[in-house]
């Protein structure tokens, strides 16, 4: 998942209050793909729940009142909305800059050229790995040649063009051919991003989980590439948390820079926020974006550092990390207000050292996923490609 | 070099944010929040301006102050960071 960054060029001493910068829109949770880290919740939200045309044309309205200046049209995939150029425009003409976060399945050039006409500003294309035999096989459907069609198509129409790769022990190794095809396709930016392990791919980790020897390789690829690259194409490298020892500033602190709206119009501080228990999250459909930006009980939860215990209370490190991410602390810890595990300083760090210290290097298949829940919710198949067996989602 | 007419990057919008008050840059995953002198010099890289006029002025709306250095080594910076052309 991305975030925005921000920076200041250079010293300001205006004061500011703390409002979100990034908005990422969940406009479906439909996809034709079926990546085993999907980063969607395990329960999708159907189709019939969706947000209509004016509750976007309203929350953007909202957003952009609020001080969002980023807007990230996500999924499933965005390109399912029939109404997508209405809901650019509506981002658009509230001076929200939009990117188009997408799997390129459903791209075509005049899809674009409306979507470009109504004020798309960026495109962040998909790609699971270098050739199409295992980048459908990741993305558990054909969808490598659209792939490298939309990419044609971005480069064409002369937006700035983002390519983002999942990366886990399967495609690791091939990380010199997917920088390659990068740059083939024409990428500016290209995000190399280690699988963090929430929804499906913490479902799925026995199966994804690299080795720290792959992850190391891959670096030191990586290193030479961005020499080689500089000034053409920026390579951002997702860091790998479990292996770091040290937590990533999620979502760069709770409610601090970024919202998520769901594609039912609740709104959560960031995308893997669905899980944890004893939050109720404010639905757009029933509360201003400001109320519950500023009031909402979810979104002051776990803001600041108020909350915080030891170590993460008396750490100089409170304020950049920000005790690292929630819903990794609820994952492993089953306690939302712990310091993240994957900090070396969290008395629960030897809980990730165990999980990683168990990845064996790929040759070994893991063990299947779970099964998924069986009824009621759009729920996970079982697929048995690629020698290993990942619980896969089922949207209808 | 001051005779280059700089503007930025295709990629990249600057736009006024009403509700910090505040210039910005805004590229995909990324937002930088430019500073008076920084704005006042980013506003004028239009394509049509010399470094040179960019110089004079500035120089002219502020006067006393060191544009004729500042102003180079500023444009230096944001052309590293890919955002001017």
């Amino acid at each position: 998942m991305t975030t925005s960054q921000s920076r200041r060029l250079c010293d300001d001493q205006r004061q500011e209050r703390m409002l979100p910068w990034a908005m990422l829109a969940e406009l479906t949770h439909a996809c034709p793909l079926r990546c085993p880290y999907c980063s969607n919740p395990l329960e999708l939200i159907s189709r019939s729940r969706e947000l209509g045309t004016e509750d976007w044309t309203r929350v953007m309205a909202e957003a952009a009142a609020l001080g969002v200046v980023h807007a990230h049209l996500s999924g499933g995939e965005p390109l399912l909305r029939a109404d997508l150029p209405e809901i650019v425009t509506a981002a658009d003409g509230a001076g929200i800059y939009t990117q188009l976060v997408t799997s390129g399945v459903g791209l075509s050039r005049s899809r674009l050229d409306g979507l470009a006409a109504a004020g798309l500003r960026s495109v962040q294309l998909s790609v699971q790995d270098a050739t199409a035999e295992r980048s459908d096989r990741i993305a558990g459907a054909r969808s490598f040649a659209a792939k490298e069609r939309a990419a044609r198509l971005v480069r064409d129409a002369g937006l700035p063009f983002g390519l983002n790769v999942v990366l886990h022990r399967h495609n690791l190794d091939s990380i010199d051919e997917i920088i390659a095809l990068s740059v083939a396709w024409g990428a500016d930016r290209v995000e190399l991003a280690n699988t963090q392990f929430y929804g499906w791919a913490l479902r799925n980790r026995g199966a994804l989980l690299p080795t720290r020897d792959q992850l190391r390789r891959a670096e030191d690829k990586v290193a030479v590439w961005r020499a080689r690259l500089a000034g053409e194409v920026r390579l951002v490298w997702v860091v790998p948390d479990y292996f770091e020892g040290v937590p990533k500033p999620c979502m760069g602190g709770w409610g601090a820079v970024s919202l998520t709206v769901a594609p039912d119009g609740a709104v959560l501080p960031c995308p893997g926020a669905y899980v944890l228990p004893g939050l109720e999250f404010p639905n757009v459909r029933e509360r201003g974006l400001r109320w519950i930006w500023e009031e909402s009980a979810a979104f002051n939860a776990y803001r600041g550092t108020a909350w915080m215990g030891d170590p993460c209370s008396t750490c100089p490190r409170r304020d950049v990390d920000f005790g690292g991410c929630r819903c990794q602390a609820y994952a492993i810890t089953g306690r939302a207000d712990r310091t993240d595990p994957a900090c070396a300083l969290s008395p629960d760090h030897h809980l990730i050292q165990t999980i990683t210290a168990k990845s064996a290097p790929p040759e070994h298949n893991a063990p299947p996923a779970e099964p998924g829940p069986e009824q009621g919710v759009p729920t996970a198949g079982m697929g048995s490609e690629h020698g290993v067996l990942f619980a896969y989602r089922r949207h209808r | 070099m001051t005779g280059r007419r700089p503007a930025l990057a295709a990629s990249i919008m600057m736009r006024h944010d009403a509700v910090r008050d505040a210039d910005l840059l805004v590229m995909p995953e990324r937002i930088v929040v430019l500073n008076d002198q920084a704005a006042s010099v980013v506003r004028l890289c239009d394509g049509t301006r010399t470094v040179a006029q960019i110089i004079d002025e500035l120089t002219a709306a502020f006067p006393g102050g060191a544009v004729a250095t500042d102003v180079p080594e500023f444009l230096d910076r944001v052309r590293a960071e890919g955002w001017l052309r």
